[in-house]
């Protein structure tokens, strides 16, 4: 088996189902020649040629109008939008047009696109490079949303996504795209949406996360084990549809839970999360679900970042909150 | 089988025939010598030696901000060598009433219209006391979406317009930004409320990696102006001279009532997209990058000045040392901005703080009080 890194996991993904699939289209801006500003596409253009991995025009709307179009035909598109930070330009195309694709054609009709998107902060990007925004599309019924954390977690959750009838949108931390190494097999694996994954196994806390954060929890987890507590870290992997049976399950183990997001807290993920929680569970509950999130701004300029941004060291404050309630 | 009608209009020789009067202005060559001498603005001698100083002192400030950048001691920075022309000539041409709505590059022409150097930096190291706009000062902060800024100078003209103000808004982005829905509807709405505005698009022939043949397949960027039914030009966006002219016109012709201009000024970018690891010889070869060097802004109104008896290498070394000088102290300005908090992120949210921020607030000034 090869050591990749998240980034070329994903290319591998791609490689892989362009092989499977002459159906499969890559394109968006600059990731053909280019092979994407953080090299995702790399090698596939000259792989593949120019007629299944090309360049667009710079209008993010059209690329969205184009992956529509194409589905249409019986391709399976897999768009890049070079920043989630300009998804705002394509919104229509994705949750007003995509996720409304099978709906408003009384089933007939579907839309298998996958796109695919950088977010998330950390590493000093100007405005709109950054921004958490994945509730927007979480709130859009009709679109699967996915948000791999590890390199072995994106290819299969990728390639399940590419396979997958309905619009997903795949987004790629950009912190994690080469922040480790992990052994990723070099055939296909499919890892089904919708599922999430104990990442640690634990009895006193279990923290549900996703992202960037998942770091972050089996650090805080870590830390706590010193102390004597026994944390367990549930990687929801797919934060729409959410995986209720594995969160209640350890919620009922553990009886107690919180929740960690790298987002802003209003509106967010974890809001959702605990209202399951607590619809479900309450009796299991030993203690009330606490968020760890970002403040209620916009993403910082940069230099505030390392401040807003969530860490292990929140997490375990929070923690402890919940264990000693 | 009926036979085929021939069409009273020809669409193809249509295009065609629309497309080639689309041809470049010119007025100085890149020998420094003019070309189009009815064209020839007739700049003062003071003018000409001002707006040669603004493009030396810019490119050593886009020289500085490079290595500052690879020194760690500025952020995001997009660079602006060979795009001189197209940016400082189009601003030379404004008053300060004028109001300003750049893309991400066009950092030089908001300096030359008065924000504070030191700002710049801030903006460029992610500090929101760069964007703090003086009093006075008729600009946006650098866009970073491509193209939203289009749509924003229809806007600002019509409010102008409304104002019964003379003066217009100017507003920048590139051969990719061209291609954007928010450019057709800018030019679109301003064309339709005929407000006074100027659509530049510094054509610097790539986004990012793409090629501006990938854009479109219009001829030129200047006549998707026919189309908002206003006027378009294509300009020799190296010739300092002609993009004077051009935008001098346009801003004549909107304060008279004559609505919005597009001009398409063909430049090049010498450096890469920005400085966060663009590396343009996977996507440029150096033979383009030459041929466009010989073409540089700076050589031609250089030759054209000295023959003048207007520049001197004394006087060019002048503005330099002067820029070098200022850039040493606005950088150190910025060293003394205070540090920035997630306080004072939640503090410019609202005017009215809403629960939510303000219980944050109170947690985020205990730890950094710390």
């Amino acid at each position: 088996m090869a050591q990749m890194t998240m980034i070329q996991a994903i290319t591998d993904a791609l490689r892989t189902e362009l092989k499977n699939d002459e159906n499969v289209l890559v394109f968006g801006e600059d990731v053909g020649n280019n092979g994407g500003v953080f090299r995702a596409t790399e090698g596939l253009q000259k792989e593949f040629g120019e007629d299944r991995v090309f360049d667009t025009p710079l209008a993010e709307s059209g690329i969205g109008g184009l992956a529509i179009g194409l589905a249409l035909q019986g391709f399976r598109p897999i768009p890049e939008i070079q920043f989630f930070g300009f998804v705002y330009e394509v919104m229509d195309s994705i949750n007003g047009q995509m996720a409304r694709m099978r709906f408003r054609s009384g089933g007939s009709l579907n839309a298998p696109v996958t796109i695919r998107s950088p977010f998330g902060g950390g590493v000093h990007t100007p405005e709109m490079h950054a921004d958490s925004l994945e509730s927007l599309m979480t709130s859009q019924p009709g679109l699967k949303v996915v948000v791999p954390s590890t390199p072995y977690d994106a290819k299969g959750l990728l390639i399940s996504s590419i396979r997958d009838n309905d619009p997903v949108v795949f987004l790629e931390h950009l912190k994690l795209y080469r922040s480790g190494r992990q052994e990723v097999p070099e055939e296909s694996y499919t890892i089904p949406l919708g599922k999430a994954d104990v990442k640690r196994e634990g009895k006193d806390l279990s923290i549900i996360t996703y992202g960037a954060m998942v770091q972050e929890s089996l650090k805080a987890a870590e830390e706590l084990e010193k102390e004597g507590y026994s944390v367990e870290v549930v990687d929801l992997r797919t934060i729409q549809p959410l995986d209720i049976e594995t969160i209640i399950a350890s919620v009922e183990k553990t009886g107690r839970a919180m929740v960690v997001q790298e987002a802003q807290k209003q509106g967010g993920i974890a809001a959702g999360v605990v209202a399951e929680i607590t619809d479900r569970a309450i009796l299991s509950l030993e203690a009330p679900v606490l968020r760890v999130t970002a403040p209620d701004s916009i993403f910082p300029f940069s230099q505030a970042e390392q401040v807003w941004l969530p860490n292990s060291k929140d997490i375990v404050e929070t923690a402890k909150k919940v264990l000693t309630f | 089988m009926a036979e085929k009608k021939s069409l009273l209009f020809d669409p193809v020789e249509t295009l065609h025939s629309i497309e080639e009067k689309f041809e470049m202005v010119q007025i100085l060559n890149e020998e420094g010598e003019i070309v189009n001498e009815e064209a020839d603005p007739k700049l003062s001698d003071e003018d000409l030696q001002e707006l040669m100083s603004r493009m030396v002192y810019t490119r050593i400030l886009d020289q500085r901000s490079i290595s500052l950048n690879r020194q760690g001691r500025l952020g995001f920075y997009a660079p602006t060598a060979g795009q001189e022309a197209s940016q400082l000539a189009s601003q030379f041409a404004l008053k300060k009433e004028d109001f300003i709505l750049p893309g991400y590059r066009d950092v030089p022409q908001l300096i030359w219209h008065g924000w504070p150097l030191h700002q710049a930096f801030l903006f460029s190291r992610g500090h929101f006391m760069g964007n703090q706009m003086p009093e006075g000062l008729n600009i946006l902060p650098p866009q970073i979406i491509i193209g939203a800024q289009y749509i924003q100078a229809a806007g600002v003209a019509l409010g102008m317009q409304k104002r019964k103000k003379e003066a217009v808004a100017i507003t920048y982005t590139g051969d990719g930004g061209s291609s954007q829905g928010d450019f057709y509807e800018g030019i679109n709405f301003a064309g339709s409320y005929r407000a006074p505005a100027i659509f530049i698009v510094q054509n610097n022939q790539y986004a990012i990696s793409t090629p501006r043949e990938l854009q479109t397949s219009a001829k030129t960027i200047a006549q998707k102006a026919v189309a908002a039914g206003i006027p378009g030009v294509l300009v020799d966006g190296m010739d300092p001279l002609a993009v004077y002219a051009v935008t001098r016109d346009a801003r004549e012709r909107a304060i008279s009532g004559g609505g919005p201009t597009l001009i398409e000024t063909m430049c090049y970018r010498y450096g890469p997209h920005t400085m966060a690891g663009d590396d343009p010889t996977r996507y440029r070869t150096s033979d383009i990058d030459s041929e466009w060097e010989k073409k540089d802004p700076l050589v031609r109104f250089r030759k054209y000045l000295e023959a003048k008896g207007l520049w001197s290498e004394e006087k060019e070394n002048e503005v330099i040392e002067r820029a070098k000088d200022e850039i040493k102290a606005a950088i150190k300005k910025a060293d003394s901005a205070p540090k920035q908090t997630v306080t004072n992120m939640l503090e410019i949210m609202y005017e009215e703080v809403p629960f939510n921020v303000k219980e944050q607030l109170e947690i985020y000034k205990a730890k950094e009080s710390k």
